[in-house]
């Protein structure tokens, strides 16, 4: 039979069955059902087990608050494990699976530790389990981690995508209820900009679950009408399945939208998209949430919170119950005996903690004034109560209200602490809200539906007129004030059986009790030593009646034990949804040189350099080991000529009169009388001395320098610069720019390099070598008129140019180069072939430019001039950067030449054992040398110029090798540079 | 076990909850993880028991209460290294040193790396670790898919190639430190109070002769400030001004989930940590949200910036979700190492910057702490965590990164 | 956070790069007698407040001005947003 729990009436579509299954089995459920509703409408009341003792849990809330039905849902790559059944819009084809539980839902093997209790009580962990000493890791914690956790990940990659986007808005209302929609109606009607939040598919929040009227029609269809109009307005959006997650600085705020998840697939959408909403100002209408009583066995399928009950009922049109018992300790509490008594449904007893009149006449309900239920029986459900006047009372279904306790947590988010309210024993938001935001309606502590309405109206205007609109004529929306009478009454002490308060995390009255008699008496320690509020709820139903157990058990009142912060996010988001788009290949942005298509084309293998992509190396066919590419491009380079592009350098454009001077202080080396027409390497340090960065820097015309970065820091030499010209020198007549992209380049080096650029370079321009010697510079044209500029640096050792052309020519230019010096036999080189050549020649790199060197670590010491200001010149001169057994870049070679070095490896001497104490330095860089045919190395060893010839141990012990190297100049090929100059 | 047996009655309280008395021979300024591990060797190793120790709010309230529980001892510099190693072998001994169970699992922790550059600079500092003693290992890209098959091996952004190895990292369930030191400091005889903050710190003579408090003053022979987070508000009191700023860092854990990742993994193209705790929560983060802040939260950005760095190297996490972010207040000092030091003036001591990498510190913290108290000598593993190492250069720079807190 | 740029307007704080304390402005006289000491203050000491913070920010994904941000270390309420350059103008800096 289908559905045998559906009674009449109801905001489902009935026209619309939908198919699902749980736990494979097959259910029938309507449009307009969440998990939840269908589930009970089929009589499921069993759908889980508990955290730690894995007892059965069913339905326990009709919202997001819910602490116990979670599932897993959906299958394979997609599957969400700790899903809210109460919060799932069912679907056709919809697949749910209950979760943490051994063999079948029905008879979890894991159950036993419920009769374990006894030793697995608050903080049983940190007492146990210590001895001896090694079974914590290897026995113990497996097994516990074994049975911890709820549901599983798929262990996959997440298939879905998601998105994020920007909002901007007058006004963000924060729950579309009646306060939400009573507020969002006025503003929308001044014009303001508004946006209006709300979790749920549909707008009215509890006025789709009660039976009050609003403005003389009934509450769910005003609130449809109120939908109806805001829709209509263009200066209103309006986000449902969308939740305000955490309010950030200055009026940021995050929202998740639920693009798919009501879908039985995404269909190429974005699952969530994650809307940063920047408001002016945010009105908080997020309602209230009821809070259960605790009593011997609540936690069993079937005791449900009253107002759930009432919502499945008049809303989703099931009875949770045929026979239905409610336990109040306030007036609401009797609404929901009404509604289903309304509805046909058995109501067996109503028991009211106080000893009142009762509020109602219920036909053929027990009433127990002054009473309390003591305990539940039932196997997979509730099927008697016990009163605490031993009365046992059939129930499949028992309602239970404690009160209701505002929704305060957004309001906290910026650190604010909630105050107590005696009145309505509830905590309500306190006086330090986030700048920008109000609170109106329940959320505020007020409880009842006309004074509600009122209040998102008024607060709605305070606001708007606030911001300089014009409050438009209406007046406030009407409705009766129910009553809402509440007398705090938190757990029956008379109860025998455990009395549970937060269901997830099974943490129970005892529990609390006993953590006040360790001393764990501040409610951060209770949270932490019991992990009450700590569960996937975030104990949004269990925390209050937590916090009253902790206060009656120290005698303390609820408003001195206060309460714990409540932290982002208001209901958990998806680590996918913040991450939107950024990930895999698009985690980052890739950057491509000029000549990237071209490198493509010629099979380049290539290397990820921060956010760029370079040419590694050039394999050709028939090589099958890099190293062979590498050792030919290199070859090639030195015998003849090479083309590597260097774009990724940073350049940095530096005009205006004071120029030059501004380079004299930026760099530690001279640049005050750099002659037109000349480069020049420079070294540029930190304040503290340290060497940030080198490149060369040549001047093209008495106000106008181009100066070139390492690629790794041309961001942050960029803003250092930046930061020099503006906040230290802010009269300077200086212009920076940086042009790394404008401008394409590439290095044309070997002893055919000026063959090759006289091809190439239009006939004006001489560049012989009394012309444009080493270190010159200059701008000419090539290829008959294309701009271009030259300049005669090295970094190879060979003779080698690097020539740039604005941006748009360079993939041109790579051909042309290619083409020209085809009869040089010219070969592209990757970074692997740079750095090889960098380290025969001893040239300083990322390894040994790490912010940790000094220029005199570098062998660079003489280039800091004594005789001006530059940044980081006085703090160089520090004792400990200076002490004469400190380290120095050196070369290294293996005593035996066939052996390998290692970067990384350390240097100890050859008598002393491996230890920190013996520890003389490191290698920084190594590389095979084609032309020396042996390995070689630059590194850092104390003392290191004046042990030239000594052998030393380089010792790698992650890569399991010692080798015996000798210490020599950090120059390997062509030490006196004369290939620079031919 | 007993007390399971009979019904859990016989409990008392971890630890007393004293009146401050007039006189102390050392008053401890702060109560979380390193002040209390502080107060508990001074007992044990120095047998000093006339000790307060004097905490604001709650014990453990602060970052020992709100980390992302990581122990390890993978530095690069001999500085930093021998003290973060003798820190994880004290962790290994806690528990029973304490007798009291705070989870640490030593399952690991895997640093990857992306290119070579990364590599080499990986084998340096394992190569450091091994010479002083502790446990690493070179992984390249297989020996990281046997670890942890999930990572995107495929499709990475930046490929992961390998990484550094330390089995003997791991987790600890952090406020149980602070619990089991507090125990073990208390049955020791020194007094832990709560709810007591130092408003003022009583020097006369250029000697510290005790501090005021909002429960009265208090006089000391010797007064150890440890309330990294706070540490420029507290030192100010004695017009101190540090080579630190305070800096938020968020932290983040996701709902309750069955296993899934062994041990810690950190990613080394963008800044992100992961490890999954006992109670299967993963518990994550990153990078601090880089301006001066004592607010102890943090902005949406450095949310973002965590995830998008978690998907690029295990994007199965996609659709777990976050339960629960948090912000803390960081010392972060100007080289992003630590110090333990004794000041300018007479009787006054000081522990902090610890940047965000204090809760892996805290025995060796508290440890060496206790020994300069109690001798008036640096620990000789301790001894590079000076105040005046900027004016004599001898930065502890792990990141090279410079004066720029932010950065480290 | 947002930043109230003084040419541009309001702006999401990711769009600039943090620098710190903006007595950085502050560079000592590399010629006076006790540079060391006075360089070792100017960049290793911070006042750190836990109140009104001056502080610099560099509008990197902007105009590249750098700024002068009086920002509250508690709140984080910004009190005030000044272009770096004018500052250092203002407090004497010049060449």
């Amino acid at each position: 039979m289908s559905q045998p729990y559906r009674i009449n009436g109801g905001l489902i579509d009935r026209e619309k069955v939908l198919s699902f299954t749980f736990n494979k089995q097959p259910f029938e459920g309507y449009q307009g059902d969440t998990l939840a509703s269908a589930l009970l409408a089929n009589g499921q009341r069993l759908v889980g087990r508990s955290f730690k003792y894995h007892r059965p849990r069913g339905i326990f809330t009709a919202g997001s608050e819910e602490p116990n039905a979670l599932v897993e849902l959906r299958d394979g790559a997609y599957r969400e494990a700790n899903t809210r059944a109460t919060t799932v819009e069912l679907f056709d084809g919809l697949a749910a699976h209950s979760q943490n539980h051994r063999g079948p839902l029905s008879f979890d093997l894991m159950a036993v530790n419920d009769f374990l209790h006894p030793f697995l009580g608050a903080g049983f962990y940190y007492k146990t389990f210590m001895w001896p000493a090694s079974f914590w890791e290897k026995v113990y914690e497996p097994i516990i981690r074994r049975s911890a956790g709820l549901g599983r990940l798929s262990g996959e990659a997440d298939p879905d995508t998601y998105e994020k986007g920007f909002r901007h808005c007058d006004l963000l209302i924060i729950g579309g209820g009646p306060a939400g929609l009573a507020a969002a109606r006025f503003a929308g009607r001044s014009g303001a900009r508004v946006i209006l939040v709300d979790e749920e598919r549909l707008l009215g929040g509890r006025l789709n679950a009660e039976t009050y009227a609003v403005d003389g029609e009934a509450g769910a269809a005003w609130a449809a009408d109120c939908a109806d109009e805001l829709h209509a307005l263009d200066n209103v959006e309006i986000l449902t399945r969308a939740t305000v997650a955490g309010v950030f600085d200055h009026g940021v705020y995050s929202v998740v939208e639920r693009n798919t998840d009501h879908l039985p697939d995404a269909g190429g959408r974005a699952r969530q998209t994650l809307w940063r909403v920047y408001a002016k100002s945010a009105i908080l209408c997020a309602g209230a949430a009821e809070r259960p009583i605790a009593f011997g066995n609540n936690d069993r399928p079937g005791v449900m919170l009253a107002g759930a009950v009432r919502a499945f009922a008049n809303r989703w049109a099931v009875a949770p119950g045929r026979r239905v018992a409610v336990f109040t300790n306030n007036d609401d509490g009797w609404r929901c005996a009404e509604d289903l008594s309304a509805h046909g449904v058995e109501i067996t007893a109503v028991i009211d903690s106080r000893d009142i009149a009762p509020l109602a006449r219920i036909p053929g309900a027990l009433m127990a004034m002054g009473e309390r239920v003591v305990d539940t029986r039932g196997r997979k459900g509730v099927h008697t109560i016990t009163l605490s006047n031993g009365g046992v009372i059939p129930a499949d279904c028992l309602a239970v209200s404690g009160g209701w306790s505002p929704n305060v947590h957004l309001t906290c988010h910026h650190r604010g602490r909630p105050q107590w309210r005696e009145d309505i024993a509830a905590f309500v938001p306190g006086q330090d809200l986030p700048p920008g935001m109000r609170v109106a309606g329940a959320a505020k502590g007020v409880m009842r539906l006309g004074d509600v309405l009122a209040d998102g109206y008024c607060t709605a205007m305070e606001t708007i007129e606030t911001l300089g609109f014009t409050p438009p004529p209406g007046e406030a929306p009407r409705a009766d004030n129910e009553s809402a009478a509440v007398s705090a009454f938190w757990h029956v002490a008379e109860s025998r059986a455990r009395c549970w308060v937060d269901l997830q995390n099974d943490v129970t009255v005892k529990d609390i009790t006993l953590a006040e008699r360790e001393g764990f008496r501040s409610v951060e320690h209770l949270k932490r030593y019991t992990t009450l509020g700590m569960a996937t709820d975030q104990g949004k139903t269990g925390n209050v009646l937590g916090l009253a157990v902790l206060a009656e058990s120290q005698g303390k009142s609820i408003a001195e034990t206060g309460v714990t912060i409540f932290r982002p996010p208001y209901t958990p988001v998806p680590i996918g949804a913040f991450a939107g788009k950024s990930r895999g290949k698009e985690f980052r942005p890739t950057r491509v040189t000029p000549s990237h298509q071209w490198a493509e084309e010629q099979g380049a293998v290539f290397v990820e350099v921060g956010m760029w992509l370079r040419a590694q190396y050039f394999p050709r066919a028939g090589e099958t080991h890099w190293r062979q590419s590498v050792d030919r491009e290199v070859r090639s380079v030195r015998g003849s000529v090479g083309v590597c592009d260097v774009t990724t350098l940073g350049k940095i454009d530096i005009q205006g009169r004071d120029a030059a001077a501004f380079l004299n202080r930026v760099y530690c080396n001279a640049f005050a009388k750099l002659p037109v027409g000349k480069a020049r390497y420079g070294v540029m340090l930190r304040e503290d001395g340290v060497v940030m960065d080198d490149g060369t820097t040549a001047r093209l015309s008495k106000t106008h320098f181009v100066m070139t970065t390492t690629t790794a820091n041309a961001v942050s030499v960029f803003r250092h610069m930046e930061f020099c010209r503006q906040c230290l020198w802010p009269s300077m007549d200086v212009h920076l720019i940086s042009a790394t992209e404008q401008w394409a380049q590439f290095a044309v080096a070997g002893p055919n390099a000026r063959k090759l650029l006289q091809k190439v370079v239009d006939p004006a321009f001489d560049i012989s070598n009394d012309s444009f010697p080493y270190m010159a510079c200059g701008e000419m044209t090539i290829c008959g008129g294309t701009p271009a500029r030259l300049f005669r640096i090295s970094f190879s050792g060979e003779l080698a140019y690097e020539i740039a052309v604005p941006g748009r020519f360079g993939e041109s230019l790579v051909r042309i180069l290619m083409e020209a010096g085809a009869e040089f036999n010219v070969t592209p080189y990757g970074t692997e072939a740079v750095g090889v050549m960098r380290t025969e020649k001893g040239h300083a790199a990322g390894p040994e430019l790490n912010g940790q060197t000094t220029a005199r670590d570098l062998g660079l010491g003489r280039m800091v001039s004594k005789k001006k200001d530059s940044i980081g010149s006085l703090l160089s001169e520090r004792e400990a950067l200076n002490r004469e057994d400190g380290f120095i870049l050196m070369g290294f070679r293996p005593i035996n030449r066939e052996n390998k070095l290692s970067a990384g490896a350390h240097f100890i001497a050859k008598t002393a054992p491996a230890t920190l104490e013996h520890d003389e330095g490191w290698l920084s860089s190594v590389a095979y040398s084609p032309e020396l045919g042996h390995s070689i190395g630059l590194g850092f060893i104390a003392r290191g110029a004046e042990r030239i010839g000594e052998t030393v141990l380089a010792v790698d012990l992650v890569r399991n090798q010692e080798i015996e190297v000798e210490i020599v100049p950090p120059v390997f090929v062509d030490p006196e540079g004369e290939r620079l100059r031919v | 076990m007993k007390e399971g047996l009979t019904g859990n009655k016989g409990w008392e309280p971890v630890w007393r909850d004293p009146q401050p008395k007039p006189a102390y021979d050392i008053v401890i300024i702060g109560g979380g993880g390193h002040g209390l591990a502080t107060a508990y060797y001074l007992a044990k190793e120095h047998g000093l028991a006339n000790i307060a120790v004097l905490e604001k709010g709650w014990i453990g309230g602060g970052n020992v209460g709100r980390n992302t529980t990581i122990i390890r001892s993978n530095y690069m510099l001999p500085d930093n290294e021998p003290f973060y190693e003798l820190s994880l072998k004290l962790w290994e001994g806690l528990e029973q040193d304490l007798n009291y169970n705070a989870m640490v699992s030593q399952r690991g922790i895997v640093n990857l790396y992306h290119n070579d550059a990364q590599r080499d600079a990986f084998a340096r500092r394992g190569n450091t670790m091994r010479l002083a003693g502790a446990d690493a290992e070179l992984l390249d890209e297989r020996g990281v898919r046997k670890l942890c098959p999930f990572l995107d091996f495929g499709n990475a952004r930046f490929p992961i190639k390998g990484g550094l190895w330390q089995p003997r990292g791991g987790t600890v369930r952090h406020d149980a430190v602070a619990w089991g030191y507090a125990r073990g400091a208390d049955q020791r005889g020194v007094d832990i109070i709560q709810n007591c903050e130092v408003t003022g710190l009583t020097i006369e003579k250029g000697v510290c002769q005790g501090v005021e408090t909002t429960r009265g003053a208090i006089r000391a022979k010797k007064v150890a400030v440890s309330v990294a987070g706070a540490s420029g508000r507290v030192m100010a009191l004695a017009g101190m001004r540090l080579p630190i700023e305070t800096h938020v860092l968020q932290a983040f854990v996701s709902e309750g989930l069955k296993p899934i990742i062994p041990g810690v993994v950190t990613f080394g193209a963008g800044h992100f940590y992961i490890s999954q705790s006992d109670k299967g929560g993963l518990v994550f983060g990153g990078d601090i949200d880089g301006y001066n802040s004592y607010a102890q939260r943090g902005g949406l950005a450095a949310v973002e910036d965590v995830c998008e760095s978690g998907m690029a190297i295990m994007p199965m996490i996609g659709r777990a979700r976050v339960l629960r972010m948090w912000g803390g207040a960081m010392d972060m000092s100007m080289d992003g190492s630590p110090f333990i030091d004794k000041t300018d003036i007479d009787g006054l001591y000081f522990n902090g910057g610890w940047c965000y990498g204090g809760f892996k510190a805290t025995p060796a913290s508290g440890f060496c702490f206790a020994h300069l108290i109690a001798t008036d000598r640096p620990h000789e593993i301790a001894t590079a965590f000076r105040l005046d190492r900027f004016r004599r250069g001898a930065m502890i720079d792990e990141k090279g990164q410079g004066a720029q807190p932010n950065l480290h | 956070m947002l930043i109230n740029h003084p040419l541009l307007g309001p702006r999401d704080v990711s769009e600039f790069v943090y620098l710190g304390d903006a007595s950085l402005i502050d560079r000592p006289d590399w010629q006076a007698g006790d540079a060391g000491e006075q360089f070792h203050d100017y960049l290793y000491l911070r006042d750190n407040p836990a109140g009104a913070h001056r502080e610099l920010w560099f509008h990197e994904q902007g105009d590249r001005s750098w700024l002068v941000v009086t920002r509250h270390t508690v709140t984080h309420e910004i009190l005030k947003v000044e272009l770096a350059r004018d500052v250092a103008l203002a407090r004497g800096r010049d060449k």
